[in-house]
């Protein structure tokens, strides 16, 4: 008998200014499957889910559930009709217990209280059909992040859904938690509920999924089975063949250390293991030094241990011959440490300021951006609209909002503003996250670039091949040490893979 | 986008005065009173030029205050604790003026320096407490609010209030000698033929209100630091990374918003009083808060706002002749306030709207992408 789709979704266009962030994308998830949707970063797969989850409203096109025409106006729709989401960044309330954050929201009653009884019986209920063990009074912020997941996960489930989107649920995971998570997926299919994992890791996808659908430029390019493919040509379709590659020419790197991190540590505020474990590693003029590992690894702590956020507990960092590690951030930055900040928008802009006071940021004590106490508006007019020439900021003047402009123009701002001061060091944390194909090109062009004219790099990604094709030594972070360190032109993403989850240490003869 | 800011300044305030106008109208027609009438009244007794001296004078404090609380809101701080440092900072300066004798510039100078020491002490604890404790500005001044209000009875009824000639006890403290008093500027206005009416003296305090508003202007809109203030207001966690230390600038902040509430009450004590009453105008320091609301933290707008509110209390007075309740401009105050936010925001979404969408249009023309877009 033939079934009707879980979801299925035609036609659906949704354009964002400047950007087409899904082109008539098409989708047919059948009930009980687990249904992977995969591309690079900015490919379209997250405003996709948002518009399945009626937190965004498609331009174009038709979506069914179950057979029937719907049209969502908020995510309450969206649950309504059965469809739960889990995003990529916890939405928990920390001082609440696993059972209070559970419910909150859609707390049973009895009379005027809660009926708590009720709703841990249920949630028990939930973790033995799932497979999702948790203790209902925890406070969640004792769990450990996969735990956490799964406490999200039963969020979705007892508010009723049997189709459960998994935005980049391994993302913040390591490797154990990852087959843990697999686990409960196959647990969830086997008692006919409908996944969709949202993934650009290919092992993971192929390992679970039933049917992979690949997205591309805000396009889905193609459906198939895992049985059909292999991860290259999952990469293939995803990437496509007219994508820049990432390679860096020649070899530009000198024997001058520019950067020279020596042993940091760092503490956990709340006690317990340290964030960061001795630490070394050199950045030379001409080098880009690229640090590899699974989000969550301590790639945060070390970019704000390295700009002066956070005080390290141990060890020193020199800076072109000047020891800086009791600098003030301020001092580090005019000295010289340039940052792309890992996420732009909560780190790098003003949104609702003028471009260039966005353009001043990090800058705005020194010229031409200020003049003695004084910020200089013509100086940092000028100097912005020579960032808007020199990196093709795509911007109508320098006076609208950050806001108003798109993602991968955004990010050229920042990266022109970092660039244009020619730091000593810059610091480029995921440098082309989010941003369309043309941006990226255009950013790994400036970062060779600069490269070559002798900057020293350090380069933090999650694109495994934008670390290896741009980076001169790749060193591997795991649980806040470096344990290993590799020769680029010899490493296969797989095997960076490998390191990445503390499954092999090795270093580099 | 100069239309854009155009109908976020002017536009905004315009059109939420005119509801409250509309709203107080309504209430009046309740009462059984003409509104046209009344508001007529309050216009004609508002524009007098007695009544337009009393209500600049009114309005000075009230944009002092305004200023102080602006300065917070600017980094994100929500400083309640204005009327508390203004009412400490005043009795302490009226103490302290009335201890000595000096030059007029330098008494008038100490009697200021000390007001703002004052209050940057007290607004001060809020922030020391934020920095170090991570308690929250807004729990934090309302009790150093309450704790003021306290503390200033209990000096001022312990140390501060002299003997008074019959052997008991006097409702003031001692009064400041003229060295310490800033005179009027009434014979200004008569110099550039304006005559008043002689009933008010036209608060010399105005200069200095003057050069507060420009110094806030170019502190804030202006300076380095206020380009540090105004990041960390927009994005705490970019201010940070790009070198702003957000406890130096939080402690910074306090300090500066303090020292300006402690200014709050010197036009009244300076020009008018001349001695600490035990029942020193209170509020002052909440109206601020909502004329810095009014007047989007900007000098020139919380003039306006002040001005505005300066107005409606000074003709209020005129409605008690035609049996109308005063509290009307009480009512007209608030509805201002809620309206000008709401409205504000309203016009506010509809320009960021249009401003991306022009700036989409304009950058997709620019690469000759019309068609994507």
């Amino acid at each position: 008998m033939a079934q009707a789709p879980a979801i299925e979704l035609s036609g659906i266009t949704k354009r964002y200014p400047g950007v087409v962030a899904n082109d008539n994308v098409a989708l047919t998830v059948m009930p009980g499957e687990v249904h992977a949707v995969v591309g690079e970063n900015g490919a379209g797969k997250s405003t996709l889910m948002k518009i399945i989850y009626g937190m965004v409203k498609p331009d174009t096109g038709t979506m069914a559930i179950d057979g029937k025409v719907v049209q969502f106006r908020s995510p309450k729709d969206a649950i309504d009709a059965g469809i739960g989401m889990v995003h990529q960044h916890f939405m928990l309330a920390d001082n609440l217990t696993v059972l209070e954050n559970v419910i909150l929201g859609s707390e049973p009653r009895a009379g005027l209280e809660i009926d708590f009884r009720r709703a841990s019986d249920r949630i028990a209920e939930l973790g033995e059909t799932y497979g999702l063990r948790l203790d209902p009074v925890l406070k969640v912020e004792y769990l450990a992040v996969g735990e956490r997941q799964r406490v999200e996960i039963i969020k979705v489930l007892y508010r009723g859904a049997r189709i459960v989107i998994l935005d980049e649920p391994t993302a913040v995971l390591v490797p154990q938690e990852v087959d843990e998570l697999f686990d409960s997926i196959r647990d969830l299919k086997s008692q006919g509920e409908t996944v969709i994992f949202i993934s650009h890791k290919l092992d993971e996808v192929l390992a679970i999924a039933d049917k992979i659908t690949v997205m591309r430029g805000g396009k889905t390019v193609g459906t198939t089975v895992p049985a059909q493919v292999n991860a290259r040509q999952l990469a293939e379709m995803m990437i496509g063949s007219e994508l820049p590659t990432p390679e860096t020419r020649e070899s530009t790197v000198t024997d001058k250390v520019l950067l020279n991190v020596m042993g940091i540590s760092l503490a956990s505020e709340s006690g317990g293991k340290n964030l960061l474990t001795d630490i070394s590693f050199k950045v030379h003029a001409g080098e880009i030094v690229g640090i590899a590992g699974i989000e969550g690894n301590g790639q945060s702590q070390l970019v704000d241990t390295l700009i002066g956020i956070k005080d390290e507990t141990e060890g020193r960092i020199v800076l072109d011959g000047v020891d800086i590690h009791d600098r003030s951030v301020i001092d580090r930055r005019s000295g010289g440490i340039g940052l792309i900040p890992e996420d732009r928008q909560r780190q790098g802009l003003l949104l609702p300021s003028p471009i260039w006071e966005n353009a001043a940021l990090g800058h705005q004590n020194q010229r031409p951006y200020a003049t003695g106490p004084w910020i200089s508006k013509k100086g940092a007019k000028e100097r912005t609209v020579e960032i808007i020439r020199r990196f093709g900021v795509m911007a109508p003047t320098v006076d609208v909002p950050a806001t108003a402009l798109s993602g991968g123009n955004q990010q050229k701002l920042v990266v022109g503003r970092e660039l244009i001061a020619d730091p000593v060091v810059l610091i480029a944390a995921q440098p082309t996250r989010g941003i369309d194909i043309g941006a990226q090109a255009a950013v790994w062009e400036e970062l060779k670039d600069a490269r070559a004219s002798g900057m020293g790099i350090l380069l933090l990604s999650a694109d495994l091949e934008e670390l290896i094709g741009l980076s001169d030594t790749i060193h591997v972070i795991f649980e806040g040490r470096l344990v290993a360190e590799l020769d680029p032109s010899e490493v296969t993403p797989e095997a960076l893979g490998t390191y990445m989850t503390g499954a092999a240490q090795e270093t580099a003869p | 986008m100069r239309s854009g800011r155009f109908l976020t300044t002017v536009v905004a305030p315009v059109v939420a005065i005119v509801i409250a106008f509309s709203i107080a109208g309504l209430v009046l027609l309740f009462a059984d009173i003409d509104p046209l009438d009344a508001f007529k009244e309050m216009w004609k007794f508002g524009t007098t030029t007695d009544s337009l001296i009393s209500t600049v004078n009114r309005s000075l404090p009230i944009y002092v205050s305004a200023l102080a609380v602006a300065v917070g809101f600017k980094m994100g701080l929500f400083n309640i604790g204005v009327e508390g440092a203004y009412l400490l900072a005043a009795l302490i300066a009226a103490w302290f003026g009335a201890l000595f004798s000096v030059t007029p510039i330098v008494h008038i100078a100490l009697i200021l320096i000390v007001a703002m020491t004052v209050g940057a002490i007290w607004n001060g604890i809020a922030g020391l407490l934020k920095v170090t404790r991570g308690v929250h500005e807004v729990i934090s001044t309302i009790m150093l609010n309450f704790i003021a209000f306290s503390l200033s009875a209990y000096l001022f009824k312990e140390y501060f209030i002299p003997e008074s000639e019959g052997g008991g006890l006097s409702s003031a403290t001692a009064a400041i000698p003229a060295s310490g008093r800033i005179p009027s500027l009434n014979r200004i206005l008569g110099a550039v033929g304006i005559e008043a009416g002689g009933i008010f003296e036209l608060h010399g305090f105005l200069i200095i209100a003057v050069f507060l508003g420009i110094g806030y202007h170019y502190l804030v809109n202006k300076s380095r630091f206020g380009y540090d203030l105004r990041a960390s207001g927009v994005n705490p966690a970019a201010a940070h990374v790009s070198g702003v230390n957000p406890k130096v600038m939080i402690m910074k902040t306090m300090l500066i918003s303090g020292a300006l509430a402690g200014l709050v009450g010197m036009s009244l004590l300076l020009g008018e009083y001349h001695q600490y009453p035990q029942d020193f105008r209170p509020g002052l320091g909440f109206t601020g808060i909502g004329v810095a609301l009014l007047g989007r933290n900007h000098a020139v707008g919380i003039a306006f706002g002040a001005f505005l509110f300066g107005f409606l209390e000074r003709s209020a007075l005129i409605l008690d002749f035609f049996d109308v309740p005063r509290e009307i401009v009480t009512i007209m105050q608030g509805v201002i306030l809620f309206t000008v936010v709401i409205v504000y925001e309203v016009i506010s979404r509809y320009v960021a709207k249009r401003t991306v969408e022009a700036a989409a249009r304009a950058t997709a023309e620019e690469a000759g992408l019309v068609s994507s877009a």
